[in-house]
């Protein structure tokens, strides 16, 4: 953005605005209960959250990066006749009013190759990109890697 | 005639007595044998998978670089379940099921070990696969081998998996069976659950696996 043309870009996000509540993608979208498991070495981890989209326009997400990890892929998990397999994904959309879930075993942010340890209890800065470029910061909070659920503290600090 | 018959009366009447009192004992038994007739009187939850089967039996590393078989399993109740570590989302999810499984079951729990076989011989050594399952489970065990032994152990519980293409960069995933199977403490294949499976149908005939009270 150029630093020269304050107003302009002001009127131009005024003239969005007006067409709706928010101007971008990102913008209408809330993101919520954020985590990733936490997998020993450099193994690659899922990374959950649910997306909450609250304007009258779908919402596109496209791809996610994070300066914490050097590759960040949208993935899903599908279980077929009994086997297991993970498939790349290229756009996840968010119906308008609607929401989606990044949970496990099938839609997750696949995390890869960690440029430091992350370890439980840690936050990782992951951003969310949509198809109209807007982006969305989210902080996914690290977890143990026997959590099953975003309110579960992660099963050894528990005992039934 | 008239002797013959009071004869034949004063015959009867205990002979009824007797065989209407068996009739109790006789139901008693067959309800023992019904009972003792392992899986008949079994209220599994899980599908049942006795008998059709074969018992566990495998040539392997586990997760301390220890050669181990099937037999040295003998005496616990085994969880199988194929993955590799590469595997970031429903593998996790799976140990991490079944880590609140076991932690459901208590001290009855010590009588059970999931064993955590990989199907990427290629990347699971002995140490990534030690780290890895003791971050879901004590009571998890890896094992890894040669693709050769990790393809019979696959083949004999009928099971699959396939190394999808490499990415480009060295990286490749693998598609593979989810079931989970569960074996008694002598070995012999009892039951089929899969990631699907919900933990209180897996507590509940873990419970009747491993409680000694029981002789499933």
């Amino acid at each position: 953005m150029k630093p020269r043309l304050p107003t302009l870009s002001a009127l131009l996000a005024g003239l969005l605005l007006a067409g709706g509540l928010h101007a971008t993608e990102a913008a209408r979208v809330h993101a919520s209960q954020a985590w990733i498991r936490v997998l020993p070495g450099d193994l690659p981890a899922g990374g959950y959250v649910t997306l909450a989209n609250g304007g009258d326009e779908p919402a596109t997400l496209n791809g996610a990066a994070s300066t914490t990890y050097a590759e960040v892929m949208l993935h899903r998990s599908s279980r077929e006749t009994g086997m297991s397999r993970m498939t790349m994904v290229d756009t996840l959309a968010i119906p308008a009013h609607g929401s989606v879930t990044l949970a496990p075993g099938g839609y997750h942010l696949m995390l890869m190759h960690a440029t430091h340890p992350v370890k439980a209890g840690d936050t990782v800065k992951i951003e969310l990109r949509f198809a109209d470029g807007s982006a969305l910061p989210v902080d996914f909070l690290a977890r143990p890697a026997n959590t099953l659920a975003p309110g579960d503290a992660g099963g050894m600090h528990h005992g039934h | 005639m008239l002797d013959g018959m009071s004869l034949g009366n004063s015959c009867t009447k205990p002979a009824r007595l007797a065989r209407l009192c068996l009739w109790p004992l006789l139901l008693a038994g067959i309800l023992l044998l019904a009972a003792c007739q392992r899986d008949a009187a079994m209220p599994w939850r899980l599908t049942d998978i006795g008998g059709h089967m074969p018992d566990l039996d495998f040539s392997l590393t586990d997760d301390h670089g220890k050669p181990v078989t099937g037999a040295d399993y003998r005496g616990k109740v085994v969880l199988l379940y194929f993955g590799y570590t590469h595997c970031p989302d429903v593998c996790p999810l799976t140990l991490a099921q079944l880590h609140v499984v076991m932690q459901r079951l208590g001290p009855l729990a010590d009588g059970a070990r999931i064993l955590f076989v990989s199907v990427d011989p290629a990347r699971d050594t002995p140490q990534v696969m030690h780290a890895y399952v003791n971050a879901f489970d004590p009571r998890a065990v890896g094992l890894s081998g040669t693709p050769r032994a990790v393809e019979a152990l696959s083949k004999r519980y009928r099971s699959a998996f396939t190394r999808e293409p490499d990415k480009g960069d060295g990286q490749y995933e693998v598609s593979h069976s989810s079931a989970i199977y569960l074996f008694d403490r002598t070995g012999k294949a009892r039951l089929l659950a899969t990631p699907a499976t919900s933990q209180d149908d897996l507590v509940h005939d873990l419970h009747l696996l491993l409680d000694p009270g029981i002789q499933p």
